[in-house]
């Protein structure tokens, strides 16, 4: 490949640009958190006086212990679930051939491009009818619910184009339909299980809207839900409003270090499938 | 293909229930498969997309008795400017959260793919999608602090020479909306530019060979070969993101919650205000329906494009 000097330096000048626009709110916010509490910084100064402190005191005012608690919470018991119904509906609708597949499929694709706003209200009311209502389930129960069209499009796709010869073998054998599906196919659907996984606790993570609604007190909900209650609170005290952000970014970017070839993927095949 | 219609097994007690006679029993198995996943989808999304409708053709306050009031909740938000301006915020919304992302992410996966092959292009692939992971919340308040008055935006603008143009722009009429879009760019940038990166290192390359023996420059190649073959990863991201736009809340809520005035309200904005500030739940709920017709009519042409091009390749 022949490329011109001149494109090659402009292209990674604009490379670096566009990592340094990236990067520089992390590190504005970063600075913000260690002046002295309740002043008002400047974008991006480095404090005369670091109040490493101000990370202690976020950590106490958003009550962390209990949030980590209940966000971990939350995502375990929505994601193990939603895998597990999603693979087997994905599995009957993909590979069984069941009559109906096909309109059971359009009803679930349906679901793909619904937003949640236009839900949430009618979901506070049932919520309220249930007696769910500001308990942890009121994220759990909707929130499976949610991933559903996504989840099971996404298994389909995979049962759909694994071939039938593998089930012919296993029935000879004298396999029942739950045998098959445990025992073979969800061993070789792992990839793909493994990648709805990750999709899933990121979005639950992540979740708002649905934890903002529908449970009132912030240390039971989401990460994020929580981070909107904490701003309520402190929305005039910068520094300490950064350094709760940085507290609850960081679980979010210590994963994303670490897993980031997986999660990339993840969140691309996903994109790309839906 | 598992045909289960002379399984011995096919006359179990199944059969004994009249109304499933004629229904194998293989079928029967799969649908119990289907169920736990169906259940939860009809309670939790089927059941409320039908509340939204019956509640939309009511006053309510959320409490007390419901009125009838036909279609006049859909009326009032085609009538009253402040509803009706929802729609359109969302749709200026589009252009940042959409247009500028999926165009700007064409150049620069192009310019990753041509300049960035080594260490330097998986280092600004990998910064780019960080946006993308951390919650749009966090995304939110950041911003609100850096496009504050004291924050890191005006203190830019004042080292360059822009003192002149400094404001609280999340404050400010004219420029709150597209202080909200540039937020929903810094997110969207990067998922755009590797989704599109990713397509094109799948283009075969004999085709960009050829074209650069025949001397085509960097912009000939990227209207004649890369735009076309990259149709479905296009369709993809513009899909992805119009839905980000017109269903848009979490950030507009943190950073400006539809102020100043109405000048950044969006639909899931108006809708959270409507029902749960002011408890008018029909009108909120003639809104949702709204904002839900409106995306799928935005999005299906869009599938459709990106569908074409799938069978092709």
């Amino acid at each position: 490949m022949k490329i011109s000097r001149a494109e090659l330096w402009s292209g990674r000048a604009l490379l670096m640009a566009l990592m340094a626009i990236t990067i520089l709110p992390f590190i504005s916010i970063f600075t913000t958190a260690l002046h002295p509490s309740g002043t008002v910084p400047s974008g991006l100064e480095w404090p005369a006086d670091p109040q490493w402190g101000n990370f202690v005191e976020a950590f106490n005012v958003a009550n962390m212990t209990a949030l980590l608690a209940s966000s971990t919470f939350i995502v375990v018991a929505v994601v193990p679930v939603a895998l597990l119904i999603s693979t087997m509906a994905g599995f009957a609708i993909g590979h069984l051939h069941i009559p109906g597949s096909r309109i059971l499929l359009f009803l679930f694709v349906f679901g793909l491009t619904l937003p949640f706003g236009g839900i949430i209200v009618p979901l506070y009311y049932l919520e309220r009818e249930l007696g769910i209502y500001n308990t942890r389930l009121a994220i759990v129960l909707p929130l499976i619910g949610l991933y559903m069209p996504f989840a099971v499009f996404w298994m389909r796709a995979h049962f759909v184009n694994m071939p039938s010869e593998i089930s012919e073998a296993a029935r000879v054998d004298g396999a029942t339909t739950w045998q098959l599906f445990w025992r073979i196919h969800v061993p070789l659907a792992r990839p793909p299980i493994t990648s709805l996984g990750i999709l899933m606790s990121v979005w639950t993570w992540n979740q708002f809207l649905i934890a903002l609604v529908l449970v009132e007190d912030p240390t039971q909900r989401t990460m994020a839900g929580a981070l909107g209650a904490f701003q309520g609170h402190y929305a005039t005290n910068i520094p300490l409003l950064c350094a709760g952000t940085i507290l609850i970014l960081l679980p979010t970017l210590i994963i994303f270090i670490l897993f980031q070839r997986q999660i990339i993927t993840a969140l691309l095949q996903g994109s790309v499938k839906g | 293909m598992i045909t289960s219609d002379n399984r011995p097994a096919a006359h179990t007690f199944f059969r004994w229930i009249p109304l499933l006679r004629g229904i194998s029993r293989e079928s029967l198995i799969g649908w119990l498969f289907v169920l736990p996943a169906l259940l939860m989808y009809a309670v939790f999304v089927l059941l409320p997309l039908l509340m939204s409708i019956q509640y939309s053709f009511f006053r309510w306050d959320g409490i007390g008795p419901m009125t009838w009031v036909g279609l006049n909740n859909y009326a009032t938000v085609l009538e009253v400017p402040d509803l009706l301006g929802t729609i359109f915020n969302a749709f200026r919304l589009v252009v940042f959260f959409s247009f500028i992302p999926v165009s700007l992410g064409l150049v620069v996966a192009s310019v990753i793919y041509r300049v960035a092959t080594g260490r330097l292009g998986e280092i600004a692939r990998t910064v780019l999608f960080l946006p993308q992971v951390i919650p749009l919340v966090a995304a939110g308040i950041i911003w609100g602090w850096l496009l504050a008055y004291p924050g890191l935006i005006n203190q830019v603008l004042r080292a360059i020479g822009l003192g002149s143009i400094t404001r609280a722009w999340l404050g400010d009429f004219d420029w709150a909306l597209p202080a909200v879009g540039f937020i929903g760019i810094w997110v969207l940038l990067g998922f755009c530019t590797v989704l599109l990166w990713t397509g094109m290192t799948r283009l075969d390359s004999a085709l960009y060979e050829s074209a650069r023996i025949d001397g085509a420059g960097w912009l000939a190649e990227f209207i004649n070969i890369t735009v076309p073959l990259l149709r479905h990863e296009i369709g993809v991201c513009l899909t992805v993101t119009v839905i980000a736009a017109l269903a848009a809340f979490d950030i507009v809520y943190v950073s400006t919650a539809g102020g100043p005035g109405n000048s950044t309200a969006v639909p899931g904005i108006q809708i959270y205000i409507l029902a749960f500030t002011q408890q008018r739940i029909g009108l909120a709920s003639a809104l949702a329906v709204m904002l839900m017709v409106m995306v799928l009519v935005v999005i299906l042409p869009l599938q459709r494009l990106s569908r074409e091009t799938h069978y092709e390749n």
